[in-house]
């Protein structure tokens, strides 16, 4: 067998996008609009990987005079560690730019000749933007995951590497003047819908390269599916559900209230719960079936009736997907304070928009256009300052767990036990939904231990087994962050439940960083705007 | 997870093999393609969506194999179903499904 490293594929860029997403190509469509030579690597297809692909997505979209209002609204939701000037500028950036988005050919409805700009069909979606990308100049490349990044002899991020899996496992190198990190969250490879492609990878290459991360505890958000396909976790039809024990008793809230995430998780421990769809009325459910018939697809294949039977309910771990941890931002053009990194999407925190509640698919997809636009257009003015001998700098490889054996090393893992164990970790309920502090020391120590196999030789065959022991680096790393976050924050806030903490304390309306690799450590940042009136119940 | 690829339906063009997200496929000269990875399949039926002639039939159940049967399956209306409710069907077009789906909403006047 030939050497992969003998015919790899050598490109050089102004901007490297890495990701395929929304963010991903927002981040791209802007530096290649600046006149920079951009090149996107995607570890899929650019235009099916990726949470936004695989489904229809609701698209907050305010328009400006109701704008405070709502933002307002969502400060309240995120316990008040959000920033209402950031919230205001993705929602002002996402309005302006939708026009365009329909200039590159996507059709949304119409309603009284106006366009009703407030939902994407994620198929559709990311066909548009890679006709746009392609038509823009954007050099492409799918199946082509990133394991790496380059830096030069000043820690500046200078391009990375890869390989390209429908090629062989080619090896590929992009030498690039500034990287955009677009590569979606961690969803611990539970196949929630279309986030198996999102195995943190973003949050290990730039704290390799020296980033931190903001706001880790924030990524225990659970979703409801069905539990016979508990892959499409999309709320909305379960607005009108009724749920009940194995027994056909009925579940409810507390005093007959809202049956939440908490309380499903509560009845999953004890035993199975099913729901009905019951509360809906004939045209609800042509609604709900036609805007969501993707959570109605897997039933009808199963030949359930979800209105007039019970079906088995579960919940699926989003990871950072749903949750708002990620890499942090150090200005507004979403760069990482690595000179030449910026970050977008769900790789970047997004606590500055849902705070410590889950930013949701709406926010979300707003904050991929405004984000993906602002590293881009980052990433393109730093580009603008480094001249064409930067491409001779000498660099060095930044990826080290997953990808090569640490010297005197001599064990060997399997990624695929690894990924086992973690999950193990960071799926349960009892132990990453509901948490205290015995549970997070021992899961630490759980994830510690991984982390030190993972030091190892990669026991892997094929290009497969090398991408994979490099995602379970990435989903170990970010489980190290999460759960130490998740230790520090002694207190209830969001969709972070301490049960020895149960109550959000008003002197805990801080900011989480962390990051390091072999020594992680987390610290108190201030909220720097003053405390809204009426906090601190 | 993928459980059929319709060899009378395939025209071997490959789509499946180049969106599939996770890899799932490998391409097969002149034939249909084969699942050489079952088990990364995430079921997020985007190859259905994808295959221009309804051959493949991605089942519910993302953790476990079940058997199905092409005439069965092709019977209940199951093969290309995802891609005629995206408006990609020959003949249709995505936003005849999204206006469609705005009237209902306006007439229910729930927030969505």
């Amino acid at each position: 067998m030939p050497d992969p490293r003998e015919d790899r594929l050598q490109l050089q860029a102004d901007v490297l996008v890495i990701g395929g997403g929304p963010a991903a190509a927002w981040a791209a469509w802007a530096a290649a609009s600046k006149g920079q030579r951009t090149v996107l690597v995607d570890k899929g297809y650019m235009g099916a990987s990726g949470a936004c692909a695989a489904s229809g997505n609701s698209l907050l979209n305010p328009p400006p005079k109701d704008r405070e209002a709502i933002l307002k609204a969502r400060h309240r939701t995120g316990q008040y560690l959000g920033d209402l000037r950031w919230m205001d500028r993705i929602f002002e950036a996402t309005w302006r730019s939708l026009p365009l988005v329909e200039a590159w050919g996507y059709q949304f409805p119409q309603v009284d000749g106006e366009s009703a700009r407030e939902s994407f069909w994620g198929p559709e979606y990311l066909k548009v933007l890679r006709k746009a990308l392609l038509k823009a100049g954007v050099q492409v490349l799918d199946h082509s995951p990133a394991l790496q990044l380059l830096l030069d002899a000043d820690g500046a991020v200078a391009g990375a590497q890869g390989l390209q899996r429908q090629a062989g496992g080619r090896a590929w190198q992009v030498k690039a003047k500034a990287v955009v990190l677009a590569a979606g969250g961690a969803a611990w490879l539970s196949k929630v819908l279309g986030c198996n492609t999102n195995t943190g990878d973003a949050l290990l290459m730039a704290a390799e390269a020296g980033g931190e991360l903001l706001g880790m505890e924030f990524s225990s958000q659970y979703a409801i599916s069905s539990a016979l396909n508990a892959t499409v976790t999309r709320g909305v039809p379960f607005a009108w559900a009724s749920y009940s024990d194995e027994a056909g008793r009925p579940l409810t809230g507390k005093d007959g209230g809202r049956f939440g995430t908490p309380e499903l998780a509560a009845a999953l421990l004890k035993g199975p719960v099913y729901a009905q769809l019951d509360k809906a009325s004939h045209q609800v459910r042509q609604v709900i079936e036609s805007s969501h018939f993707i959570t109605f697809y897997p039933l009808e294949k199963a030949g359930i009736d979800p209105y007039g039977q019970r079906f088995p309910v579960t919940l699926v771990a989003e990871g950072t997907v749903r949750g708002t941890g990620g890499i942090r931002l150090t200005d507004d053009e979403c760069a990482t304070g690595i000179p030449g990194l910026y970050a977008a999407g769900d790789s970047a925190q997004r606590v500055l928009l849902g705070g410590a509640s889950s930013a949701g698919g709406g926010p979300s997809a707003a904050w991929c256009i405004a984000s993906g636009q602002w590293a881009g257009g980052g990433a393109a003015e730093y580009a603008r300052s480094l001249s064409e001998a930067s491409f001779d700098r000498p660099v060095r490889q930044a990826g080290r767990a997953g990808l090569t054996a640490e010297a005197g090393h001599a064990g060997s893992f399997d990624p695929d036990d690894v990924v086992r164990r973690l999950q193990a970790e960071v799926l349960p309920y009892d132990k990453n939904l509901f948490r205290h502090e015995e549970g997070l020391k021992a899961s630490i120590r759980a994830v510690d231990g991984l982390w030190q196999e993972l030091k190892g030789v990669p026991a892997v065959n094929g290009h497969r087994g090398v991408l994979r022991a490099r995602e379970a680096a990435a989903l170990t790393a970010t489980a190290r962050w999460m759960f130490r976050s998740a230790l520090e924050r002694r207190e209830s806030r969001g969709m972070h439940i301490r049960t020895d903490f149960p109550a959000t304390d008003p002197a805990q309306r801080v900011h989480l960083i962390s990051g390091g690799l072999d020594q992680p450590w987390v610290r108190r940042e201030p909220v720097l705007d003053a405390e809204p009136a009426g906090v601190g119940r | 997870m993928i459980e059929l690829v319709s060899e009378s339906r395939c025209i071997s063009c490959d789509k499946c093999v180049k969106v599939c997200p996770s890899n799932v496929f490998d391409s097969v000269p002149g034939a249909a393609p084969i699942v050489a990875r079952k088990e990364d399949c995430q079921t997020c039926f985007l190859c259905e969506a994808y295959c221009p002639v309804d051959a493949l039939f991605v089942a519910a159940e993302a953790h476990e194999d079940v058997q199905v049967d092409e005439a069965t399956l092709i019977a209940q209306g199951l093969l290309g179903q995802y891609r005629r409710n995206l408006g990609w069907a020959k003949g249709s077009n995505p936003i005849e499904k999204l206006n469609e789906l705005n009237e209902l909403r306006e007439r229910v006047g729930s927030p969505f």
